[in-house]
């Protein structure tokens, strides 16, 4: 950018005669292609004030595009504001109506630009939309549970092939990912505990530990974390696509109920997968402490697995496979009510999408560490 | 066949439309028009149950008030809507679609949903299509399809919200042919909310007029004698396609 700046190809000139207005000429090309120069140099000549007011003289205007017209409607408004008074004079009619078209006075600005809200009113409507969201929670919750009672005395209302569909797609199609992880995970938390617990001689625990902290805590957990981003993500992409495209609002208008014929069936699907998908990530877990307990220490399968079978309580696979039906329950129910809310278009749908997984991460979690206060007081 | 009296709506605690009656006559092609952003489609919404009103009463013939299908063990409906977009299942064929309805509300065997769900597609100039997914057809293919789904149970009353919008001029005056047709042989009442004008001259036989201002109806009757011998401003602009007027240019 060494070299000099070509000379712009229109003129642009300011006089300031000691009798009259004064008087800014305007001609050539005034184009987009020039528009920096053109809107530098009508900010400067505008600059001064004209006491007795400013002729703009747009005689030699050979092209006038829209940019240039808006650009000259705008520095004489601008200049209006200021107190001055402003004509233009000698243009020809084309060069004049586009003026026009350009100088309209539109309606002031309905809203104020979306970026630099004050941070109070920022608060406040965060503050808003928790109460509304809360609101729609506890409806959906409402709804839910309506819907569950009519699945019972109805049953026939109950779109019973969705619930089919979703329990294979939810549960038989997440059993590749659910084995894979908790194979690694069993192995994993074998060799960490069998690395401390050779120091001591006491290998043969490394079962008990893998047995018992997977079955009570580790595969309904990972298998959760799993149908959450799965299926979780599944169901609110899903119905969030539904209901912005207006398909929800036709199945009422079908007479269908979305939380009955929706919501119900992947609700009773993951409740039913996913205790299945926890016990199989039981039997894999321990199959994975298994293999390592062969590959790394002095102990036959045999001794292993006998081992295992003494040290888990049919308790603790009970507990766990109950949180994990209580998970299944959380993520379907948060995945189809963040669905079902979705507004507004494709980045509604990702948002509502987005939020049912973290939704149901931190659900997950929480709800795990109210299972472990509840089994320790009343000794589970 | 629908009454309305004092009807209110809006949304939150915005007011779109303030103390609007009329009835809709059985056989009428009923259309609601007016420029967009008025508040038409939030009258569907309204009429067919999915909003409640902030205030006033909206009667269906034999129905009373717009049921919600969460209640009890819900029923069938009483009146079919086409949405503006179809609102077809995308996960659904054709067939699935139009054969929801029959399949939740009658005790038909699949031979005979079959058959019923061939001849509604067939009504519609989609016989064929039967196993084709919704985003393998056209606008006006997926309008027409949701019609035929509207029509699924036979009912007496369709809505049908911008039914011609999008489409082009060819297919827009087969779609009015075919309403028409529909209107004409079984007698079906419509309440079609549109702008375009010359869908609503084909159809209508009678209309109302919303505008935003007004917060209201400002005209009704038949459109053809509202556009000739309508006196008020706004009316005779919408028909006889004119801008509004607008402040004049500069200062």
């Amino acid at each position: 950018m060494t070299e000099p700046a070509p000379a712009p190809p229109f003129l642009l000139r300011r006089d300031d005669p000691p009798e009259g207005p004064a008087r800014l000429a305007l001609g050539g090309r005034l184009e987009l292609a020039q528009a920096a120069t053109l809107w530098a140099g009508l900010g400067a000549a505008l600059a001064r004030p004209a006491p007795r007011g400013l002729e703009v003289d747009l005689a030699g205007v050979e092209v006038l595009d829209g940019a240039a017209a808006a650009m000259l409607a705008h520095a004489a408004e601008a200049a209006r504001c200021a107190g001055g008074e402003v004509r233009f004079t000698g243009a020809a009619p084309d060069v004049a109506e586009l003026l026009a078209w350009h100088a309209r006075a539109g309606r002031p600005c309905l809203r104020p630009a979306p970026a630099g809200e004050p941070i109070l009113t920022h608060v406040g409507r965060a503050t808003l939309a928790i109460g509304r969201e809360t609101r729609e929670g506890l409806d959906f919750l409402g709804q839910a549970v309506r819907a569950a009672t009519a699945a019972v005395r109805f049953p026939r209302t109950v779109n019973w092939r969705d619930a089919a569909a979703v329990l294979e797609r939810a549960g038989a199609d997440g059993v590749p990912i659910v084995v894979s992880i908790a194979f690694l995970t069993g192995m994993i938390m074998a060799f960490q505990s069998a690395m401390q617990l050779k120091q001591f001689g006491a290998e043969i625990f490394t079962a008990d530990l893998v047995g018992i902290s997977m079955t009570r805590e580790l595969a309904p957990l990972m298998t959760a974390i799993i149908v959450a981003g799965r299926s979780g993500a599944a169901f609110a992409a899903e119905l969030g696509t539904m209901r912005v495209s207006e398909e929800v609002d036709a199945l009422r208008t079908l007479g269908l109920c979305p939380y009955r014929y929706l919501v119900f069936p992947r609700v009773a699907a993951l409740v039913v997968a996913m205790p299945l998908l926890a016990a199989l990530a039981d039997l894999v877990a321990v199959a994975g402490g298994l293999f390592v307990a062969l590959l790394t220490l002095d102990l036959t399968g045999r001794a292993y697995l006998v081992q295992t079978q003494q040290a888990i309580d049919p308790v603790d696979v009970v507990s766990g496979l109950l949180k994990a039906g209580v998970f299944g329950l959380i993520v379907a129910l948060i995945a189809c009510e963040r669905g079902l809310h979705a507004r507004g278009g494709a980045e509604g749908v990702g948002r509502a999408t987005t939020s049912a997984v973290v939704t149901c991460l931190f659900a997950i979690v929480a709800v795990d560490a109210v299972f472990a206060v509840l089994f320790h007081v009343y000794g589970v | 066949m629908i009454h309305v009296e004092g009807l209110t709506i809006g949304w939150g605690a915005r007011v779109l439309m303030r103390d609007v009656s009329f009835d809709v006559a059985r056989g009428d092609v009923f259309v609601v028009l007016g420029g967009s952003g008025c508040g038409k489609s939030t009258l569907l919404r309204h009429l067919i149950g999915l909003e409640r009103p902030m205030a006033g009463r909206i009667a269906i013939e034999r129905l009373g008030a717009p049921r919600d299908a969460c209640v009890g063990r819900g029923a069938a409906p009483a009146f079919g809507v086409m949405f503006q977009s179809g609102a077809l299942l995308g996960s659904m064929t054709l067939a699935e679609n139009v054969g929801l309805p029959l399949r939740t509300w009658t005790d038909l065997p699949p031979a005979a949903v079959e058959a019923v769900v061939r001849a509604k597609l067939a009504l519609v100039g989609l016989d064929g299509f039967e196993n084709h997914l919704p985003n393998e057809l056209s606008g006006g293919m997926k309008k027409r399809a949701a019609i035929a789904r509207a029509l699924a149970l036979d009912p007496p009353l369709v809505f049908l919200d911008e039914p011609s919008a999008g489409l082009d001029p060819v297919s827009a005056v087969e779609l009015d042919d075919l309403l028409l047709a529909l209107n004409r042989a079984l007698g079906l009442t419509l309440v079609v909310v549109t702008h375009e004008l010359q869908s609503i001259f084909a159809i209508a036989t009678r209309c109302i007029m919303l505008d935003r201002e007004a917060q209201g109806i400002i005209a009704r009757g038949d459109p053809r004698w509202l556009r000739d011998h309508g006196d008020d401003p706004r009316v005779r602009r919408f028909f006889n396609r004119q801008a509004a007027p607008t402040a004049p240019a500069g200062a």
